[in-house]
């Protein structure tokens, strides 16, 4: 545990040694605020509630997360610190757990910092913040579903915008399983029990239900046993390919 | 002497390439050894099996006593490691990179600032400490991958090729460095500098495609040079068929060769028959004769010489490029 955090607090610092972390917050803001205000009418629909802010959260995670996640293995391949890192006195599992982390915490870091819609949405009118927190909760876990993704990926390769384009993908048939744009694809000749399945790993399913306030059991099992597989295949990805 | 470093018929192949194939070697304490090889030998690879990297395809590296693929971090914890190119994290500043290693390695508190302090002012980096690394030169970021290693003053030493890139001064730092710390270390170094070796290790190996092919002191191996104690002369061109006359016939001589190059000059190299030191007799011999001699030198015979004629095996065009200008 000690290594994981070790690994965490080092790779939380990287993202701030550069523009990356401004850069993405700044968009990751101005989005969330133009998606609720615009496209969603946060002011028009006349209720006191976050539903149009949230709604758009899965489609901005689809390109910011892997934006974030894309650099975790990647660049310590193609850098060749994963040599130096691998031959610390830390397991495979640890490095993982603690890139990850660190990458969702930032994630956490950049959802915070959209308070200010908290506070609008509370000085208008008085919303439902058990509703609110929920949401929040669920949006916060659905980002780190989509980071175990794409650190994954990020494993796959030395090339961050290969790794970004694969893992925005991967994200995006998540997201869209449930549709019937991915659903036809698949209705007609692959049996019930398999298009059921399909649909059940809608991340837009499982968040809507947490979005409205109702934090199910098994929406949190679904992305908690998401991450847990993301993180196994990214353990064994490392392995595999740590020496190439 | 305890055995710090023991590699049985330690293998690694990469799809039908054998990179490294069936190595039998041990490392005591007190030991610098030299890793010597052409490009792409098998060095790094090997290095890289006894550091965790890489799995072994077969065999066994034991680290003080340790499977390192068994326990690996276990085996860590021992090592310090130089990797190839010296990597380091190039947004960190080396302090902020220096305390990340500490932590990692289980060092806190005042004893944590201890090894930085130390490591810093072992491998001199204490004016750069504050800039990032990325913008440092090639020396500093060696340096900063050099005091990485030692931080936690580990048994075992690995470094792949540390003074590579280095300037002259610098080489020079690294290898009395290596020197005091080898007292109570096994250090392994990989190099394809062989005046490094003669000047730093105490046993030198010598691989080539994946295996081990000799095995000495830097001394043994130079000894397996035609050169080894031969004599550089000079003389007078209007006496050198005299001198060679004479030469010829003292006991214990190989053979005298004229050198061809142009020169007011005659140079003679006169080497031994097995190597035996010739230089008092031959000295005695001038001087009984009257011989005019303005240089007189002995060979000690060139690792080159040796290092190519061990690696220069079938097939081996590609590497023996390589060697030529280590």
């Amino acid at each position: 545990m000690r290594n994981v955090a070790i690994i965490a607090k080092r790779e939380f610092k990287a993202y701030f040694a550069t523009p990356l972390a401004l850069v993405f917050i700044v968009i990751f803001l101005a989005l969330t605020g133009a998606f609720a205000f615009y496209v969603g009418g946060f002011f028009t629909r006349g209720s006191a509630d976050l539903t149009s802010f949230f709604a758009y959260h899965p489609w901005l995670f689809l390109l910011l997360v892997p934006a974030i996640g894309m650099r975790l293995w990647a660049e310590e391949r193609k850098s060749g610190t994963i040599e130096l890192l691998m031959t610390l006195p830390v397991s495979t599992v640890d490095a993982v757990i603690g890139k990850f982390l660190a990458a969702w915490a930032f994630c956490g870091l950049a959802l915070v910092l959209t308070f200010p819609m908290w506070v609008t949405v509370n000085v208008l009118g008085t919303p439902d913040n058990g509703v609110i927190l929920a949401s929040y909760l669920g949006s916060f876990v659905m980002a780190g579903a989509f980071l175990s993704i794409s650190s994954c990926i990020s494993a796959l390769t030395k090339n961050q915008v290969i790794a970004f384009i694969i893992a925005a993908t991967v994200c995006f048939l998540f997201t869209m399983s449930g549709a019937q744009l991915v659903l036809n694809f698949f209705q007609g000749w692959a049996p019930e029990v398999l298009v059921d399945a399909l649909r059940s790993m809608s991340f837009l399913t499982h968040f809507d239900a947490v979005t409205r306030g109702v934090i199910d059991l098994k929406d949190v099992v679904f992305f908690g046993s998401l991450i847990v597989m993301w993180l196994f295949l990214n353990v064994i990805a490392v392995e595999l390919n740590k020496g190439r | 002497m305890t055995e710090m470093i023991a590699l049985t018929r330690l293998t690694k192949h990469f799809g039908p390439l054998k990179a490294v194939d069936g190595i039998d070697l041990s490392v005591a304490k007190g030991e610098v050894l030299g890793f010597l090889g052409p490009n792409g030998a098998g060095k790094s690879t090997t290095m890289k099996m006894v550091t965790g990297f890489l799995t072994p395809t077969d065999g066994e590296a034991l680290v003080d006593g340790i499977n390192v693929v068994q326990d690996p971090v276990a085996a860590k914890r021992r090592i310090g490691y130089l990797p190839e190119g010296a990597p380091c994290y190039g947004d960190m500043t080396p302090s902020s990179f220096l305390g990340f290693i500490a932590e990692v390695r289980g060092l806190s508190g005042a004893e944590r600032r201890r090894a930085i302090d130390q490591a810093v002012e072992r491998v001199e980096i204490g004016g750069v400490l504050q800039q990032p690394i990325e913008t440092l030169s090639k020396g500093f970021k060696r340096r900063v991958g050099l005091a990485q290693a030692i931080l936690h003053n580990p048994p075992v030493l690995i470094l792949d090729e540390p003074t590579d890139g280095l300037d002259p001064n610098q080489k020079h730092q690294v290898r009395n460095l290596i020197h005091q710390m080898a007292e109570d270390k096994a250090v392994v170094i990989s190099t394809h500098i062989l005046e490094e070796v003669e000047a730093v290790c105490t046993r030198a190996v010598i691989i080539a495609r994946g295996k081990l092919l000799a095995d000495g002191t830097p001394e043994e191996l130079v000894r397996r040079s035609p050169l080894h104690n031969a004599v550089h002369l000079d003389v007078a061109p209007n006496i050198v068929d005299a001198v060679i006359r004479d030469i010829e016939a003292l006991a214990g001589v190989g053979s005298v060769q004229r050198d061809s190059s142009f020169s007011v000059k005659a140079t003679l190299i006169v080497t031994s028959k097995g190597g035996a030191p010739i230089a008092p007799a031959l000295a005695a011999l001038l001087q009984d004769k009257g011989h005019e001699v303005s240089d007189f030198k002995t060979e000690k015979g060139a690792l080159d010489a040796v290092f190519r004629e061990i690696t220069r095996g079938p097939n081996s065009n590609a590497v023996s490029g390589d060697a030529g200008h280590a």
